[in-house]
Formats: structure tokens, C-alpha cells, sequence
């Protein structure tokens, strides 16, 4: 602690002695820190979508979706909030088809996170994964038919 | 001792701005909104539809009751 007063005390002391110039190469370096910075910022203000991982993901979707339209209509299977789906009443699919339904389920789910992190990639940040998830929760769920079930604050919803 | 102290405050200036590279969430809803276009979009023009040609494929049971009772009628007829 006496160290790092001391430190801070001998730094001030430093500032004060070369105050002007290290106050004008600190503005100096600092604008050059941020044009540097802000330029990927203004850079990714559009997502980009059309990787070749993103497209053949979406092309997978796509073509899976015309068999999960009719779940999704039956309420058998719901769009959870984080973005994903899930069986919501097996019930409502004759038993013999209910294995073929979790394998649909469970590979759409495969695509959405493989969606994801794509995406991410794609823009140069793996690291918005999760917020790219995010969105994609809540607007798959605004975008979802009337009719179809839905995940809020962990209840599912008819919309 | 000066040059440590410009390094010093350059990186924590930097990582300052750094920290506010922000997650372009607007973009991020565009963005989502075009993916779940593409993928819903298709589809859903012919939901209704195909929710209707699977109804009577998935009926077949009650057809099959029904030729039993014509089958009876002309033979009782003449």
C-alpha cells in the first residue's frame, strides 16, 4: 500500500515537472489510440451474413425448416428465449415419430449455435457470440407465426 | 523513467478505448432479421398449404370403413 502511494506520489511528481509534454504526447497518442480503435468499430456496422460457413448453415436451415413447420403449428415444438428450439409436447407427435423429431430438433439446434458463432466469426469478434444469440432469441420469437409456442420468462407462450 | 510512463499511459488509454468497442446491436438485429427471413421465409408462404395435404394423408383410417357397406347394397338389391 506505502508502496503504491509511493509510486503514485513519484508519478505526480513526474507529471509536474514534464507536465506540458507529457500532457501533449498523452493527447497526441490517445487520438492516434482512438482513430486506430474506432476505425473496425465504424467497420462492423454492418454484420456481415454471407460467409461461406453462415450460408451453408442457413442453406441447412432452410431446408429443415419445411419439417419443422408443422411442429412448430402443432405445438409440439416451441422457440425457447435463448435462441434455440425444443420439444414441447411430444404428445402431440405419434410415437413412432417421436425419435425422428428429437434428431430434428437436435440438429436444428446444432445449426443455430454453428448460426451463431458464424456469425461472430465472421465479423472478426467470436467474442459477440452470446449477444448474437441474444438477438437471435428474441427475434426469432417476434418474427414466429401467430399459433406457434413460444419461451417468456420461462413460460411457454401461444402467440 | 518518461518513456515508461508515456508506454503506461498509451496502453491504458488504448485499453480504455478498447473496452468500448460496443456489440453493434442494431446491426445485429438487421443482421438476424435478413438470416431469419432467408430461412423462414420460403416456407412460410406455403404453410398453409402443406399443413393441409398432410390432414387427409394422415386420415386413411376412417376410408377404410367405409367400402364395407357398399358391397352389401347390390347384393340386396336385386
Amino acid at each position: 500500500m506505502m508502496r503504491l502511494l509511493h509510486n503514485c506520489s513519484r508519478l505526480l511528481q513526474l507529471f509536474l515537472r514534464q507536465g506540458y509534454h507529457t500532457l501533449k504526447v498523452g493527447v497526441f497518442l490517445s487520438c492516434l489510440a482512438m482513430l486506430f480503435e474506432a476505425l473496425p468499430v465504424y467497420a462492423a456496422a454492418d454484420l456481415d451474413v454471407n460467409t461461406p460457413a453462415v450460408a451453408a448453415v442457413k442453406a441447412s436451415m432452410q431446408s429443415r425448416h419445411l419439417q419443422l413447420l408443422p411442429h412448430y403449428q402443432s405445438g409440439a415444438v416451441g422457440l425457447t428465449a435463448d435462441g434455440f428450439v425444443a420439444v414441447k409436447e411430444a404428445g402431440l407427435v405419434p410415437l413412432s415419430q417421436r425419435s425422428a423429431l428429437a434428431v430434428l430438433v437436435k440438429d436444428e439446434n446444432t445449426d443455430r449455435a454453428r448460426l451463431y458463432q458464424g456469425m461472430a466469426a465472421a465479423n472478426g469478434h467470436p467474442e459477440w457470440e452470446g449477444e448474437i444469440q441474444r438477438t437471435f432469441g428474441q427475434r426469432w420469437i417476434d418474427k414466429a407465426q401467430a399459433g406457434w409456442f413460444v419461451q417468456r420468462d420461462g413460460q411457454w407462450v401461444r402467440k | 523513467m518518461r518513456t515508461w510512463l508515456l508506454v503506461l499511459s498509451a496502453t491504458g488509454l488504448s485499453a480504455c478505448v478498447t473496452i468500448n468497442i460496443y456489440f453493434p446491436a442494431a446491426a445485429a438485429e438487421k443482421a438476424a432479421d435478413k438470416v431469419i427471413d432467408e430461412i423462414w421465409q420460403v416456407p412460410a408462404g406455403q404453410s398453409p398449404a402443406s399443413s393441409q395435404h398432410s390432414a387427409p394423408t394422415a386420415t386413411p383410417v376412417t376410408p377404410s370403413a367405409i367400402p364395407v357397406t357398399p358391397t352389401v347394397n347390390p347384393e340386396s338389391a336385386p
